[in-house]
């Protein structure tokens, strides 16, 4: 069985179709992308399966579990993660603390300990600010470890978002457009990270218009078109369809 | 992080340790528990808007029902002052759930609305049940005895709540930097980042409003007993915007800024006390200036200033 | 009965005009800068004080009450300029904070400048109360009545049919987009501000032969207005009339039925109930987020 099942899912928002009729599946360990142009539905496919939308029709099954219509924190729950198109950081806090965040669901949130200092708990949370630190090398922050996050570029956020996905220990992580607003040389070394990602076991669902990358990293491909499954298959497959050439491909290969 | 956070709170033992000695009179000493007690006041309201994020124009309303749970009971039902204080809270808090869950799953502005009409309310009821409350004039508080040991005059006062101030300032340091902590920070730097990390965010703006509700009313009860007396000035609008403006100006966000904050602004109403409509136009004043030129409030802005993190 | 009822109806209609030109005021400023301006209730209060005042200070009526409508508008500006463009796109707590703020400087400079007395206006044609059906009506309503349908129906017009009024509502949809086709934004903030101040200090004035002014009617009147703006709809013009109506009528019922001890309470119980089962008020639309 695969991990993610979504059967003919839609969401109209007014008059607005935004997804109609989408089925595809993911089985786990793969690298999963979803394309198409601008205005195609991505997001909102990503919004829809991560719960912050709640689908008008059709279906969504995780590991055999219903998730339509979820909210986000009970997905965080069931081991899902994922980044922002358009970041969301927690400018209020230093860079390590948003990695830490992440961990939130695997550790003990008792006020009552805290605010009486128990020991088990700062144990614990001395560990957890190790852990983060090691996440931030791992995505390459090395250099922003003890920085805050208001001060951090653009591209450092974009793998800020991944490290604290990755605090996560999820088993499925959504990454939209990790490489937007990155330089060629950035976007390398994303494609890198996401790779690291990919081999330590996570199954990767991603959103990008970088068509070298998508082509590089991915084992499936999805087509989306005006909210439509256009397409679904290898890098191959999709790369020759027509109709996806007609419709995206043109001036990106 | 390379300094200890808890040096503010050691300065603090070590001022309020040393104080009643240096003070000249009782009325500094006075003046010194009112500032402790807004401070502890503060603090916790201070967790609700700096932390979390939330706009409460109400918590005088929790002051209040403390205060007038712990004057009514004791004296018309024959309760201990102990147990009404307890009592109290627990309704505050009870009231601050009720009203909260459903209104935060609303956004933004909802909260201030329904406090700001909860405060009010609670404001008309202590002015009108006359027969209970003594009506506008308000009503006495008799003393309160702790294991048979009665605590009255400047001296007990000043100690017992010095030691409330200590606890609570460890407290909230503690609470900061755990789990609980980040994750109210988190919900209120990006409320989405935190529900895809697994925040119950509406459990937590609840939790949060519950607690600073029946931290507020507490303290209400304390005052209550401290002063001896108790009116409806305690829980009406302008002193839910007074404990506003002392979170603002000391810092949101800042456990040491709420201290800060708290003692200025029980201070200015002394330099004013002849200047009523002054007074007024001072705390409008403080609020914008301190709003347009330091939104993030006296402690965080100048220890950013001088390189310290807060 | 009928009687009782008609006299509570009347009462609750008057005030209720007075709380729809407020949340007018509410609605105005909310759309064009998404801030909740708790001064509002402060503009009410200026209105009805610096008439008394300028006719006290010999000016003929006329005259009084129109500067008791253009100072407001100009103190409203005066607010916008200061302290709400400096800080545009803070945080909601940041902007609230501002706004009663200026409510407190504005409040307590009137109180020293004019002091704590209770003031009255003559009402506009005379003080004969009128019979209806056993009820008493004072002409005086009926002025603030249909000035406060006069106005409404104005500002239909300005918004609906007049190109600056459509530019107003086009930045309160999406300001971006507004800029961007040539629209002064700043402009229409600056605008609304000064039709808001004007459009409480209008309900001051009007009310002020009721039930007099002193420097601290604005607060109630303020909070109630803003309770009348989200039960009709944060945001919805409609609403905000309809919604001060509500207020009124409601606050007088429950005050002559009920309780009278209570009357300032209803509208505030009414937000809760509001905020509990019917949170977007009776007009307010959805929204969502992008993310």
């Amino acid at each position: 069985m695969a991990l993610l099942e979504v059967n003919d899912l839609s969401i109209h928002f007014g008059g607005v179709k935004a997804v109609q009729n989408v089925t595809f599946s993911i089985d786990a360990g793969v690298v999963y992308a979803v394309i198409g142009p601008n205005g195609a539905g991505k997001t909102t496919l990503f919004n829809l399966i991560t719960g912050i939308y709640t689908p008008t029709t059709g279906t969504i099954q995780l590991d055999g579990e219903s998730i339509a219509g979820k909210s986000p924190d009970e997905l965080a729950r069931r081991g899902v993660a994922r980044t922002f198109q358009n970041l969301q950081i927690c400018m209020n806090m230093s860079a390590i603390e948003n990695v830490m965040v992440g961990a939130h669901l695997r550790l003990d949130r008792n006020l009552l300990k805290a605010a009486l200092r128990w020991p088990a708990l700062k144990q614990r949370d001395r560990e957890l600010h190790a852990e983060a630190a090691e996440l931030m090398r791992f995505v390459g922050l090395d250099a922003y470890v003890n920085a805050r996050a208001d001060a951090m570029p653009y591209g450092a956020l974009k793998r800020l978002e991944i490290a604290r996905a990755l605090a996560m220990k999820p088993r499925l992580i959504f990454l939209d457009e990790p490489a937007a607003g990155l330089n060629p040389k950035e976007t390398i070394e994303v494609d890198a990270l996401v790779r690291k990602v990919a081999d330590s076991g996570v199954t990767v669902v991603l959103v990008e218009h970088d068509m070298k990358m998508v082509m590089n990293l991915s084992d499936r491909i999805l087509v989306l078109d005006y909210g439509k499954k256009l397409t679904e298959g290898t890098g191959m497959e999709v790369r020759n369809n027509p109709d996806v050439i007609a419709a995206y491909l043109g001036a990106h290969a | 992080m390379s300094k200890n956070p808890y040096l503010g709170l050691y300065i603090i033992m070590a001022v309020l340790l040393v104080l009643p000695f240096v003070l000249p009179n009782s009325f500094y000493v006075d003046l010194a528990i009112r500032m402790a007690i807004n401070a502890v006041i503060v603090l916790g309201l201070n967790l609700l808007i700096g932390f979390a994020g939330q706009i409460s124009l109400g918590h005088a309303g929790f002051l209040g029902f403390g205060a007038y749970a712990t004057a009514v009971l004791p004296t018309h039902f024959g309760w201990h002052p102990l147990l009404a204080m307890a009592a109290g809270a627990v309704a505050a808090g009870a009231l601050a759930a009720i009203v909260a869950r459903p209104i935060f799953k609303l956004k933004g502005h909802y909260l201030a609305m329904a406090t700001l009409g909860l405060g009010i309310i609670i404001n008309i009821v202590v002015r009108t049940e006359a027969q209970w409350t003594g009506g506008p004039d308000g009503m006495p508080v008799p003393a309160m005895s702790l294991a048979g040991f009665e605590i009255s005059g400047d001296k007990h006062w000043y100690w017992l709540v010095a030691l409330v101030l200590s606890v609570s300032v460890w407290a909230s340091l503690n609470m900061i930097n755990s789990p609980f902590g980040r994750a109210l920070r988190a919900l209120h730097g990006s409320e989405v980042a935190s529900k895809v990390v697994g925040v119950d965010v509406v459990r937590y703006k609840v939790a949060i409003f519950v607690l600073s509700a029946m931290f507020a009313s507490f303290m209400g009860s304390i005052t209550a007993h401290y002063v001896g007396f108790v009116t409806p000035n305690l829980a009406d609008f302008f002193h839910s915007i007074e404990l506003v403006t002392m979170v603002v100006i000391g810092g949101m966000a800042s456990v040491y800024g709420s201290v800060v904050g708290a003692v200025l602004l029980t201070a200015l109403p002394q330099a004013l006390t002849s200047f009523e409509g002054w007074e007024t136009v001072a705390f409008g004043a403080i609020l914008m200036l301190s709003m347009i030129f330091m939104p993030k409030g006296l402690v965080p802005t100048l220890s950013a200033r001088f390189g310290r993190g807060d | 009965m009928l009687a009782e009822f008609l006299q509570f109806l009347f009462s609750g209609i008057t005030v209720g005009a007075i709380y729809a030109l407020a949340a007018l005021g509410f609605t105005l400023i909310y759309n064009a800068s998404n801030v909740i301006n708790f001064a509002q209730g402060e503009f009410i209060m200026l209105g009805g004080m610096l008439a008394v005042y300028f006719s006290q200070a010999g000016l003929p009526l006329p005259v009084a009450l129109v500067l008791a409508i253009l100072v407001p508008a100009i103190v409203g500006v005066v607010l916008e300029k200061l302290a709400i463009e400096p800080v545009k796109g803070a945080e909601p707590v940041t902007l609230i904070i501002i706004t009663i703020g200026a409510s407190l400087v504005i409040r307590g400079l009137i109180q020293v400048w004019l002091g704590k007395n209770t003031f009255s206006l003559p009402a506009f044609s005379g003080d004969v109360p009128l019979q209806i059906l056993g009820a008493t009506l004072m002409p005086q309503s009926l002025w603030v009545l249909g000035i406060t349908a006069i106005v409404v129906v104005a500002l239909w017009y300005f918004f609906n049919r007049t190109l600056h009024g459509k530019a107003m509502l086009a930045t309160s949809f999406n300001r971006v987009a507004a800029e961007l086709v040539g629209i002064n934004t700043n402009w229409v903030l600056f605008l609304s501000f000064a039709m808001s101040a004007a459009l409480g200090a209008l309900g001051g004035i009007l009310v002020t032969p009721l039930t007099l002014t002193s420097y601290d009617v604005g607060i109630m009147l303020g909070l109630k207005g803003f309770v009348a703006a989200v039960v009709g709809g944060l945001g919805n013009g409609l609403g905000a009339v309809l919604g001060g109506l509500l207020v009124g009528i409601l606050e007088a019922m429950g005050a002559g039925y009920i309780s009278s001890a209570y009357k300032d309470a209803m509208p505030f119980v009414l937000i809760l109930l509001i905020l509990f089962f019917m949170p977007r008020g009776l007009f307010g639309g959805k929204s969502t987020d992008r993310v």
